[in-house]
């Protein structure tokens, strides 16, 4: 593995297959990212994050990396426009751990240009999705419109 | 996660300093946060211990190197606990005057 940029990690009291179904399945991302990741989650598919209002616009694309149901989903991660140029594409690794009753959610970001945009948004970014993630899990109700 | 566990290891000027540290560089490991510190190994490693509790550092192992990490989703948590979303553009505002007539500071 690469030196990550940014490793991020939450707690949440909920099972591993839980917080797998809300990474991969779009009606459940939708409700708590307000976005929907769209594959079929295959090694060597392309996964799509569409944001789900404005028709489903595209806005990060990339490749599935490694696809291992409920513990670990690894995938690449670049702007739409970047999306023939691999080797600008950054990589997020999600590890789903049980932990006694309680799952650990990793997400670690590496490969990020330093300076770029994307750096910068998804500096502001996970902290939002995955507090968001865990209000959902643990009660239903995921935090107030994010963007 | 326990958020007065979250709240106790704020509590430290050292582990607050030891925070803005891994924000500027993330990824650093034990060495290099006890030579950009004024504490003995001894002392970064308990504040570092308080701070992994807390989930407010995340570590990585690389190797036989084990690296640091800001996680700031706890506090995002308590953020969300008492600034609504309409109130977060004022705060915004607020804090961006505050610090232009102050500067930037640490407490």
């Amino acid at each position: 593995m690469d030196k990550p940029e940014f490793v991020y990690v939450t707690y949440i009291s909920t099972t591993p297959e839980k917080v797998w179904k809300a990474l991969v399945d779009p009606p459940t991302t939708a409700q708590y990212w307000q976005h929907e990741n769209v594959s079929d989650w295959r090694p060597g598919s392309k996964w799509e994050h569409r944001r789900s209002e404005e028709a489903g616009k595209v806005v990060l694309v990339g490749k599935v990396v490694e696809s291992d149901p409920p513990r670990r989903l690894v995938l690449t991660w670049a702007e739409p426009a970047d999306a023939a140029r691999e080797e600008k594409h950054s990589r997020v690794t999600f590890e789903i751990e049980p932990i006694g009753d309680v799952v650990r959610l990793t997400v670690t970001h590496d490969r990020l240009e330093p300076g770029s945009k994307m750096l910068e948004s998804i500096r502001e970014g996970w902290p939002k999705v995955l507090s968001s993630l865990k209000s959902f899990l643990e009660t239903g109700r995921p935090l107030p419109k994010l963007w | 996660m326990d958020m007065d566990k979250v709240f106790k290891a704020l509590a430290s000027p050292a582990r607050r300093r030891l925070l803005d540290s891994l924000r500027v560089r993330s990824g650093q490991t034990l060495a290099q946060l006890c030579a950009r510190h004024d504490m003995t190994r001894q002392a970064v490693t308990q504040h570092l211990e308080r701070l992994e509790e807390a989930n407010l550092v995340a570590t990585v192992r690389r190797g036989r190197e084990k690296l640091h990490y800001l996680n700031p989703v706890p506090i995002h948590e308590i953020s969300e606990r008492w600034i609504s979303k309409y109130e977060r553009q004022r705060l915004d505002a607020l804090r961006r005057l505050k610090k232009k007539l102050e500067g930037e500071e640490h407490g």
